[in-house]
């Protein structure tokens, strides 16, 4: 794995910000009804996807992930301006706005989705795994899925074939502790999520997920393991989201006590304070950065705003590859 | 009469049928403390407990094949979806059990159970959360389909649907539960199997189902204005389908348009259309017109899932259309 460095620590505390204020900015705008469907946002779970792309190899890596999907894409190299546009509907946005907050996708950096069926896209991530194998990449797909997702079948039917062809995959159960307003306590018999890789006798653990590099060192390990040839690793990485499951969720199953005290363990201000404690950056410096961050998420802001929508041929254009599909006819 | 909201009318259907019977329980995801992701079962926990109020982890094969069985065994469950849209996830217990126990016992297990939830577009959700699958389903023998468009309807009819011995899908919309509408005091039932004329023409008959209906409405509104009078089926259960209903009607008009939001090919547009050329052709006046999405993946982008839908002003082309007054 590459060092751990004052520079990855300053580089996750201007990431991990901004991400948490590109989320706050699409809760803004989505009250002013300029985002609209559902929106799911990853407040409070920055540090494994920060902890994870330290682990990557992203000239080759690939990710896929659910519907909690806005920046990810962000940080596997996307530009943050073009998921922006996504989200507003906008021909410019990764999908010309076909696909909207929850199907976010990059072929160029390798992000395989933004799937908005529950558990739908783990297969996809053991398959993407087959196809590096199969065509000897050397690469390794890290699969995200929630803790509502390891009740699904698919889980089980793919840790098993995953297992059985040695998929170079990470299995990566982001446990936040609600599946929309479901606890992990009442959605299963036992907690321990990541003991669900016991009965395929694939390698897993628990992992802190507020702490960026906690999850880079297990995310590597696993990694490694893949990228060796000796097959999938299943992480059971904790967290927390603040928010609601999405927009309309009034969250009566929690209480505002609740989302407080976990909020002390917030992962931003926990890289932070190793900064500060560390003396590698000074508040004027990190002052600077907070204005970059807020800087970047106005242009991604302005950018969406002022981009067209999409011309409406585009809805017919990316169905089929096929050249003049004979599409039934639809408006009078 | 008294007015309540859709999802008023759903609830009350399923409490009314679980107090004057024991083995109806309801089960799926967030139903019970959340009192349903639509709030359609506010409060039913706390009337009926946990034991007949039952929130499931997110599995949905697994939990639609435990009450298919649990329905093969004496019980008589009722099955919420989120939105059908997750139902794919478990159709094969669905279509290959729920179906089939019936016919493949030769008769010997009813399967008395009830899939609802809502069904179809709910503004931008994009691909995968806006499809319709009512055609799926009736396409199913062994399967009832029911599509209710206001609370009364849907009031007596999910009772009706609850009381069946057969499987029933039984199709809601996002977009309906906050609507409101008048619902007899009391008991009553509406029979599965029975369209209902909404409203009276003699122009044109437009036949609809489920929400897209108040498309319909509108756009009978406007045409009145030009003294073009629609009448208006309302389905209410796609299969079986009340297929007299609508060729006596067709019989009076001579003319027919079809308003289903879902896509174009083979949908339950396509077979009304089939059934009434062949059982009326003398009595068309013209070719009949069925006004349908896109036949695409619904967009996202407000934009172009506007153009996606079928809305008012497309019943309106095609009633004119129909009239040869386009």
């Amino acid at each position: 794995m590459k060092k751990i460095t004052k520079k990855t620590y300053l580089d996750w505390y201007e990431n991990m910000l901004f991400w948490r204020k590109f989320e706050d900015k699409l809760a803004q705008v989505y009250i002013n009804q300029k985002v609209r469907g559902f929106l799911h946002l990853y407040n409070g779970q920055e540090a494994v996807l920060a902890g994870a792309l330290h682990a990557m190899d992203l000239t080759k890596d690939k990710m896929i992930t659910a519907y909690r999907n806005h920046v990810q894409p962000i940080g596997m190299g996307v530009d943050p301006k073009k998921v922006m546009a996504e989200l507003y509907g906008k021909a410019t946005g990764t999908s010309q706005g076909l696909g909207g907050s929850m199907h976010i996708f990059s072929k160029e950096h390798r992000f395989y989705g933004g799937h908005g069926i529950v558990g739908g896209q783990i297969p996809l991530g053991a398959g993407l795994a087959f196809g590096d194998k199969y065509q000897g990449n050397n690469a390794v797909t890290l699969c995200y899925m929630g803790d509502g997702a390891v009740r699904q079948g698919s889980l089980h039917e793919t840790f098993n074939m995953a297992m059985l062809w040695k998929l170079p995959v990470v299995f990566c159960c982001e446990n936040n502790g609600y599946a929309m307003g479901t606890s992990v306590e009442r959605a299963a018999n036992h907690t321990d999520i990541w003991k669900l890789g016991l009965g395929y006798e694939m390698p897993c653990k628990p992992v802190d997920g507020m702490k960026p590099e906690v999850v880079a060192k297990e995310m590597d390990e696993a990694m490694e393991r893949a990228r060796r040839g000796e097959g999938p690793t299943f992480l059971e990485i904790r967290t927390y989201r603040y928010r609601g499951h999405s927009m309309s969720d009034a969250q009566h199953y929690r209480t505002k006590e609740e989302v407080a005290k976990k909020q002390e363990e917030d992962p931003i201000d926990y890289v932070l304070h190793q900064i500060y404690d560390k003396k590698w950056a000074t508040e004027a410096e990190i002052k600077e950065v907070n204005k970059r961050v807020k800087d970047l998420v106005s242009e991604c802001e302005k950018f969406a705003e002022e981009s067209p929508y999409p011309d409406k041929s585009v809805m017919y254009d990316v169905v089929y590859d096929q050249d003049n599909y004979p599409f039934l006819p639809h408006k009078l | 009469m008294k007015t309540i909201q859709f999802r008023e009318a759903i609830c009350e259907a399923m409490s009314e049928e679980m107090r004057r019977d024991e083995s109806i329980y309801l089960m799926g995801e967030e139903v019970a403390e959340y009192n349903g992701a639509y709030k359609a079962s506010k409060g039913m926990l706390d009337e009926f407990g946990a034991k007949r109020v039952i929130d499931t982890p997110i599995a949905e094969l697994g939990f639609a094949g435990i009450a298919i069985g649990s329905a093969m065994n004496g019980n008589r469950p009722i099955v919420e979806y989120m939105t059908f849209n997750f139902s794919l996830v478990g159709i094969d217990q669905i279509i290959n059990n729920a179906a089939k126990i019936r016919q493949m016992s030769g008769g010997q297990f009813n399967c008395p159970i009830v899939f609802r939830g809502p069904t179809a577009s709910a503004g931008q959700l994009a691909a995968t959360h806006s499809q319709a699958f009512e055609n799926w389903f009736a396409n199913t023998p062994g399967l009832k389909v029911v599509v209710p468009s206001n609370p009364a309807d849907a009031k007596g009819l999910l009772k009706s649907a609850i009381r069946d011995n057969d499987p029933v899908i039984f199709m809601e919309s996002e977009q309906m539960y906050g609507d409101k509408g008048e619902v007899p005091e009391g008991e009553y039932l509406i029979p599965l199997g029975v369209a209902e004329i909404k409203r009276k023409g003699t122009d044109v008959t437009i036949v609809s189902f489920g929400k897209i209906i108040k498309d319909a409405y509108k756009a009978a509104e406007e045409l009145a204005k030009e003294g073009i009078e629609c009448e208006i089926i309302d389905l209410r259960t796609v299969r079986p389908m009340d297929h007299d209903a609508i060729l006596t009607s067709v019989k009076k008009t001579n003319r027919l348009v079809i308003l289903e939001e879902a896509w174009p090919f083979g949908n339950v547009a396509t077979e009304i259309t089939y059934q009434v050329q062949s059982q009326a052709f003398d009595y068309l006046d013209a070719p009949i017109v069925k006004i349908n999405t896109a036949d695409t993946p619904a967009p996202y982008s407000p934009e172009l899932l506007k153009e996606w839908l079928p809305n008012s002003d497309d019943v309106v082309k095609a009633v004119k259309k129909v009239m040869y007054r386009d």
